[in-house]
């Protein structure tokens, strides 16, 4: 690596070289397998984070039990540097794409468990007692009733989650894990530069497209009035903005 | 751990062999290590202090006027959020990598990402804290003969405190962690303990690395919530965040 800055333009030049040249679209280290990998690892990490997650903030959500835990675990997250959770995985697998999936799930728990717990809190009591009037099983008033209204703060979660897993996907490739971090990490060792801000294009785009997709389902599953945006929100849920602020860029 | 054991086996200097030994090689911590290496430790500190502290403060400087302004003119404030917003989005490794071929392996680059990063939290807590001063309160003051600036700084401004401290908080704790990636491309910090002990298959600094992180973020995360208390003296228990 060279220590000072080689000029914009060359840059620009060589990466857009490095975007038009046919070898970089096919083959095991093409953008199209690379992008693939990428989006495997976040996937598998995602859908594990979600088993163990959604089960735990909907439960102690809906049972108004360990609260402190629930929020505060998102709190700690954001204090575990995602750097570190990645390198103390190799310790235990050794490196490739395990690690990389252990630390991914590791990120995404919190802000899903945190959401689910402040979305089932946040249901109207009157509603919870309607449900219960009804005749309604608790499990039917969880699953049926509470979840569907915790809906649109779950998604949040989610949407936090997967953003995280996909920008933390890249860091995975000082791991040796593939993905499209391995055009950075690639293109460093190499001096490359090219390569590196090509790779750094391409995960820039599919994080920001990710948060704007999900953004587009969240708004889809938000009812108008519950509108997380509106006062009455702030008022069901007081500290609602600081208890789902985002997890943090990795 | 084979690489560190088959490199041992091959030195076979008896000192080596004596620390393995007193140690055991799998060890997740050998604390005479710790105790050899107090200076290194103390400038990976140092180093990273002086990382999150520049950026926090440089981002505050620029955040804060910022979304000062984006509260009286309202269409201000969806651009300023979603520029920082996108810049937030984009992972660090990726923002590090697209600084380096104008600003190098610098500190300045490792500065101008980490600075980014602040924005959003600072300039949408600063929003969020201005717009929560009730009406009724701006409406006495401005009857009461308050100019705009003056109202801004007397007024509105030490009531939207606690929750540009909330802010604070949450961009310093952010920082701290993201300064460990600033070791890939050479700008010291915990990272590099972190990246050391991943290079040669060695534990110990791995951990310690870590463990100072979170306690950084730990310690300044209670600073800092020491300070939203003392700004909020109206409310001792206030909604921290």
């Amino acid at each position: 690596m060279e220590p000072a800055g080689r000029g914009h333009v060359s840059a620009i030049t060589e990466a857009v070289e490095w975007f038009t040249a046919s070898e970089q679209w096919s083959g095991p280290s093409g953008i199209p397998a690379r992008l693939v990998e990428h989006a495997q690892m976040s996937a598998t990490a995602i859908a594990i984070a979600l088993a163990i997650a959604l089960p735990v903030g909907l439960v102690l959500g809906h049972v108004g039990r360990g609260g402190v835990l629930a929020i505060n675990v998102s709190n700690v997250g954001r204090a575990i540097p995602s750097f570190a959770l990645l390198v103390l995985a190799v310790q235990v697998t050794g490196i490739g794409t395990a690690p990389t999936v252990i630390a991914l799930v590791a990120l995404a728990v919190p802000p899903i468990v945190t959401n689910a717990y402040v979305g089932m809190r946040g249901v109207d009591r009157d509603v919870r007692e309607a449900a219960h009037g009804m005749g309604m099983t608790a499990w039917q008033q969880l699953w049926r009733v509470e979840a569907r209204l915790a809906l649109p703060l779950v998604m949040a979660g989610v949407r936090t989650s997967a953003v995280q897993c996909v920008a933390t996907a890249t860091l995975g490739a000082v791991v040796a894990s593939g993905g499209l971090g391995r055009f950075i990490v690639d293109g460093f060792a190499s001096q490359d530069y090219g390569q590196v801000v090509g790779g750094a294009v391409l995960v820039a785009l599919s994080c920001i497209a990710l948060e704007v997709g999900l953004g587009v389902v969240e708004a889809r599953v938000t009812p108008r009035r519950v509108s997380l945006a509106s006062p009455a929100a702030h008022r069901a849920l007081p500290g609602l903005a600081g208890t789902v602020a985002p997890a943090g860029p990795s | 751990m084979e690489v560190l054991r088959s490199a041992t086996d091959a030195v076979l200097h008896p000192a080596a062999e004596a620390i393995v030994a007193a140690n055991g090689p799998d060890s997740w911590v050998w604390w005479d290590w710790v105790g050899r290496h107090g200076s290194e430790i103390w400038t990976r500190t140092q180093e990273h202090v002086f990382l999150t502290v520049v950026s926090v403060v440089i981002g505050a400087l620029i955040a804060l006027p910022l979304a000062v302004v984006a509260s009286r003119v309202r269409r201000l404030a969806p651009p300023l959020l979603i520029v920082s917003g996108t810049i937030y989005t984009v992972p660090s490794l990726a923002l590090f990598a697209l600084l380096v071929p104008w600003t190098g392996l610098t500190r300045t680059t490792s500065l101008i990402a980490l600075t980014g990063y602040t924005l959003l939290v600072l300039a949408r807590n600063t929003l969020t804290g201005l717009a929560e001063v009730p009406d009724d309160v701006k409406e006495a003051a401005a009857g009461t003969g308050y100019s705009w600036p003056r109202q801004l700084w007397q007024i509105e401004l030490p009531l939207a405190l606690p929750t540009i401290v909330a802010g604070v908080r949450i961009a310093t704790v952010t920082t701290i962690g993201l300064v460990t990636v600033a070791a890939l491309i050479g700008q010291g910090g915990y990272g590099q303990l972190i990246y050391d002990g991943l290079d040669r298959d060695f534990r110990t600094p791995i951990v310690v690395g870590s463990a100072l992180s979170v306690a950084l973020a730990v310690v300044a995360d209670l600073g800092l919530l020491g300070v939203q208390r003392a700004v909020s003296p109206w409310s001792r228990r206030g909604a921290a965040t």
